[in-house]
């Protein structure tokens, strides 16, 4: 449809309020980290002076830098096998008969339906009877269940799309099964993969609930969690200004990832959503 | 190249309900084969048996001789152009006619190359080569398929539907194309369509499916003018054979608008009073006026209101509408049904020459060629005067033409 | 056409019958199933062992009166738990909190959404910036947001309260004014993921449709109205169906916003609070069961709802 240069203009200031209203909790946090002493409660959106202090006490402390290894540790290894047996799950799931495939997809559906919190509670006592509670693998089983549905239904909505005929062309032409799925499938279902890589990423990196009832010590507490746990001088006031930067350090993997793909993050969640 | 045979091929599905039902077929060493029927009819099934992505239920399938029942689409040596065209969308154009090669050891880079830009140069690819698939317009991509199909040497060409993703202009081209390529190659092809103007102008022999089963296996020629039933003769044709109602009155036939003189081939097969449909092609009419003399005395004269013209400069087609019998009514309509299309009201199709000023809504004189109508059972269907002789001439004529051709090639 | 699929499987039919290739045929079935297992067993058996194990152990702890700091105590009460907490009316309170978080947000989620979903798929210009922006919501963890929001509405680090001349406001000290500020944060965190589900529906309307509307007569709000909203209700349904679900167990934000101070706890989080604070196994359990029952009765009512609309939808246009 053509648009006349002032309906035109309507949608470019809308475009703008949105930017703004995504953008602006963003930049405040951001500020705020860069306040250094009282600055803190000069009740402003920018502070008085930039400084790096607050980023410089974050980093001292083993409190945060651990968390931050368990955060960027367990997610990395719980998105790789998340997505590893998901896109089997997936490619099972859009291409091959076999009783049972609908239980899969009703399991996981129920678990995406299921509260986090009623999953949390019982693992809780199972895990300190078998001695998970406080470990890497500890959370990291609870966020491949948790994730695996979201990348099952995203790989399974792209896996349909992927124009299976490919598979018998170059069957045709001369391929092995291997090699056709080698050469003409994973070239296809590369990006989807991908994709689904980058939400059960933000996923598990988002995660809180498991973190603080799975943990007791920095042993495999995640940043989310151990962010609530941040402690002051005194023990009863929360150091405000270097959870803020703690916050702003654990939020650039998510922009960086939303700047880079997020043509690919658009496309996966609509797709999984409305298709799935 | 080599020749297939189908011996009593079955294709049932898990739920009983069977796409192909006893065929048998054999494809000459050579042969532009069609399949042809209307949607539903087992021919994509059919050529998918043959290739190998779809299990046989039963019978043999024979390619070159060699029983290929439980073989891998692989070890088949067969190549095929997709109704999509099945192009690999990350490859470029090189790659995609080059893709079967790749697959097959042994062959360098070298002759890689040269086989590429052969099989490019004879689809005049050359230029695109760099490109990729999705940059590609819908005769190029179609062009690429090809071009992957024969970049080997292959036992057969299989086609599944290759031109109904392209506007009519270009599919009156690309049908040129294929029919030019496979003169050239000599290779064995089996063509899938649901087109009737692509299976008279391309095939050798035309086997028309109807819910699984084979109807008839002929030259365009013959299916045109010795259909077997009224299946064939309405499917074969455009526009469409006529279909009227036809009483037998003693030795007469009591049609509307006329009435004639019972064949003889029909006269020992039919009783007094039996209710048949006569089927006869618009181009056995013409208008009385513009009529050759000589076909005259051969033919009947009968006038009838023209409700509308189409004048289309090279021809011209004008409607009659009658008043047809109930029971043939509804068998016209399933029939219509079962050929993808709608009976709308019963009406007689005929071309007549592009000259005629025959107005609407007046009434004209008209000629009808009675020797080459067509009496059909209503019940059944069958043709009930069919010219054996007449076909026997014919099919022989068409194994002439192929054994012309194979000789062409061996020079 | 479309057989694109592979064989069909054969069934019984085909499995009773004994000759050489009907055998071979169910082979080749036999091979196909085993490999869907192969495939897609690990993912289920992950899916199955880490949440159907805890949900059958928190509805078997669910009956038993059971502390973890006094194990001897033990002793099966079968649903007296529950009768404790339908019969408690700081459930009820928590319960109702939990819905007015779940309508309000979703509501005004629905409404921004759509609008953001409009300006997304009419914008020419600044499109990707647009996107980009609003994956920034949706990418962020909650806690940050929630931390981020509690620090803009705080009387000592705030500036909400000087932006809107509201002097030394307390957000936190009161129970509405906590809880708008817990809905705020949700919103604002959430409306993205929503408009994108919304506009991956506005984007499968033809332009045809509103082209024609527009030949017909209809003003830009008619237009919605009556054509782009009624072609949406797939998406629409299921946007809210997601986020209802996802509002309805609402924890993380209650707990570093409020920490559920000021009456606004959650469902989720007196879930927590039973179970990890006060380590009472069973009654936390069974508040924990309540919460999935819920859940799982929302999805029901929402799939209910969706299957009859879609198709009387169906139902009006053949």
């Amino acid at each position: 449809m053509k648009a006349s240069r002032s309906t035109q203009l309507f949608w470019i200031a809308g475009a703008i309020l949105i930017i703004l209203y995504a953008l602006i909790p963003v930049f405040w946090i951001v500020s705020l980290s860069f306040k250094a002493g009282d600055d803190i409660t000069n009740k402003q959106f920018l502070p008085t002076v930039w400084s790096w202090e607050n980023y410089k006490t974050v980093f001292a402390s083993d409190l945060f830098t651990t968390a931050l290894r368990n955060s960027v540790g367990m997610s990395i290894i719980a998105t790789t096998i998340s997505v590893i047996l998901a896109t089997l799950a997936a490619y099972a799931i859009s291409r091959l008969e076999f009783p049972g495939k609908r239980l899969v997809l009703g399991v996981a559906l129920a678990i995406t339906v299921f509260p986090v919190i009623a999953i949390a509670t019982p693992l809780f006592n199972l895990w300190r009877t078998i001695g998970l509670y406080d470990t890497w693998l500890g959370l990291i089983i609870p966020y491949l269940s948790y994730s695996l549905p979201l990348s099952v239904y995203v790989l399974s909505a792209f896996f349909r799309e992927i124009p299976w005929e490919m598979e018998q062309a170059a069957q045709v032409d001369g391929a092995t099964a291997w090699q056709a799925f080698r050469r003409v499938i994973v070239p296809l279902a590369a990006p989807g993969v991908f994709t689904a890589a980058i939400l059960t990423f933000f996923a598990v990196w988002n995660d809180f609930v498991f973190g603080i009832t799975l943990t007791s010590s920095e042993a495999a507490r995640p940043v989310p969690a151990a962010l609530a746990f941040f402690q002051g001088a005194s023990q009863f006031s929360q150091p405000t200004a270097p959870i803020a930067a703690a916050a702003v350090v654990v939020t650039i993997p998510v922009v960086i990832l939303v700047l880079l793909f997020q043509r690919k993050i658009v496309a996966g969640l609509t797709n999984g959503a409305v298709k799935g | 190249m080599s020749a297939i045979e189908m011996r009593n091929i079955v294709k049932e599905y898990g739920d009983g309900f069977k796409a192909v039902n006893d065929v048998s077929l054999d494809i000459a060493d050579g042969e532009f084969m069609i399949l042809v029927g209307p949607s539903g009819c087992g021919k994509s099934t059919l050529l998918r048996m043959i290739v190998g992505l779809e299990d046989i239920t039963s019978g043999d399938m024979l390619i070159g001789g060699d029983r290929v029942n439980e073989k891998a689409p692989r070890d088949r040596n067969l190549s095929m152009v997709f109704q999509n065209y099945a192009l690999y969308p990350h490859l470029t154009v090189f790659e995609n006619i080059a893709f079967p090669l790749r697959l097959m050891k042994g062959i360098s880079e070298d002759e890689i190359k040269r086989r590429v830009s052969e099989a490019a140069g004879m689809l005049e690819l050359n230029e695109h080569l760099d490109r990729k698939p999705a940059n590609l317009s819908g005769g190029q991509r179609q062009r690429v398929a090809m071009g992957r199909a024969i970049v080997r040497q292959v036992n057969a060409f299989l086609f599944d539907e290759p031109l109904s993703n392209l506007d009519a202009k270009l599919r009156g081209q690309m049908r040129t194309e294929i029919s030019r390529m496979q003169r050239r190659l000599g290779t064995t092809t089996v063509y899938v369509t649901h087109d009737q103007t692509e299976a008279m102008t391309l095939g050798d022999r035309v086997a028309v499916l109807r819910r699984g089963y084979l109807q008839q296996v002929a030259s365009p020629r013959e299916l045109y003018e010795q259909p077997v039933n009224m299946f064939v003769a309405g499917f074969i044709g455009s526009p469409p054979m006529n279909f009227m109602p036809a009483v037998v009155t003693g030795d007469r036939l009591k049609l509307p608008f006329l009435e004639v003189g019972l064949p003889s081939s029909a006269a020992g097969q039919v009783s007094d009073g039996q209710l048949l449909i006569a089927g006869m092609r618009p181009d056995h009419f013409e208008d009385a006026r513009l009529l050759d003399p000589v076909k005259r005395e051969r033919g009947a004269i009968f006038r009838a209101r023209v409700d509308v013209t189409e004048w289309l400069g090279d021809s011209q087609y004008a409607y009659l509408p009658f008043e047809s019998n109930p029971e043939v009514a509804k068998q016209l309509a399933d029939l219509a049904a079962e050929l993808d299309s709608e009976a709308l009201r019963t009406q007689l199709i005929i071309s007549i020459d592009a000259m005629s000023r025959l107005r609407e809504n007046h009434e004209g004189e008209f000629w009808a060629d009675t020797d080459r109508m067509h009496l059909f059972d209503p019940k059944t269907g069958i043709n009930l005067t069919r010219d054996e002789a007449a076909a026997a001439d014919l099919a022989s004529l068409e194994q002439e033409e192929l054994a012309d051709r194979r000789g062409e090639l061996a020079k | 056409m479309s057989t694109t699929t592979p064989a069909a499987p054969t069934t019984k039919a085909a499995a009773t019958k004994t000759t050489h290739r009907r055998v071979r045929l169910t082979d080749r079935a036999r091979k196909e199933r085993n490999l869907g297992w192969m495939l897609a067993g690990p993912a289920f058996f992950v899916m199955v062992a880490v949440t159907g194990y805890p949900i059958l152990n928190a509805i078997w702890l669910s009956m038993f009166d059971y502390r973890l700091t006094d194990p001897g105590a033990k002793s099966f009460v079968g649903l007296g738990n529950y009768a404790t907490i339908l019969t408690d009316g700081l459930f009820w309170r928590q319960f109702g909190v939990t819905v007015i978080i779940t309508v309000v947000t979703v509501a005004v989620e629905l409404v921004l959404g759509f609008a953001l979903a409009m300006v997304m798929h009419r914008a020419l210009y600044l499109r990707t910036a647009l996107r980009t922006a609003i994956l920034v919501p949706y990418g962020i963890i909650t806690v940050v947001s929630s931390y981020a929001w509690a620090y803009a509405f705080s009387s000592t680090y705030g500036f909400v309260n000087p932006t809107f001349g509201l002097g030394e406001f307390d957000w936190f000290g009161g129970t509405w004014s906590a809880l708008f500020t817990v809905c705020v944060a949700e919103i604002w965190k959430t409306t993205p993921f929503m408009s994108l589900l919304l506009l991956a529906g506005l984007a499968q309307i033809p332009d045809d449709y509103l082209e024609a509307a527009k030949v017909d007569g209809a003003k830009a709000w008619q237009r919605v109205k009556r054509v782009i909203l009624p072609n949406m209700k797939a998406a629409i349904m299921v946007a809210l169906l997601f986020r209802t679900l996802d509002a309805f167990r609402i924890f993380d934000s209650v707990f570093i916003m409020t920490a559920g101070a000021q009456n606004t706890e959650t469902l989720s989080f007196l879930a927590y609070r039973q179970t990890i604070s006060r380590v009472m196994i069973g009654l936390g359990s069974a508040v924990s069961v309540i919460l999935a029952i819920l859940v799982v009765l929302i999805a029901v009512m929402f799939v209910k709802v969706f299957r009859t609309d879609l198709s009387q939808q169906r139902g009006d246009r053949k």
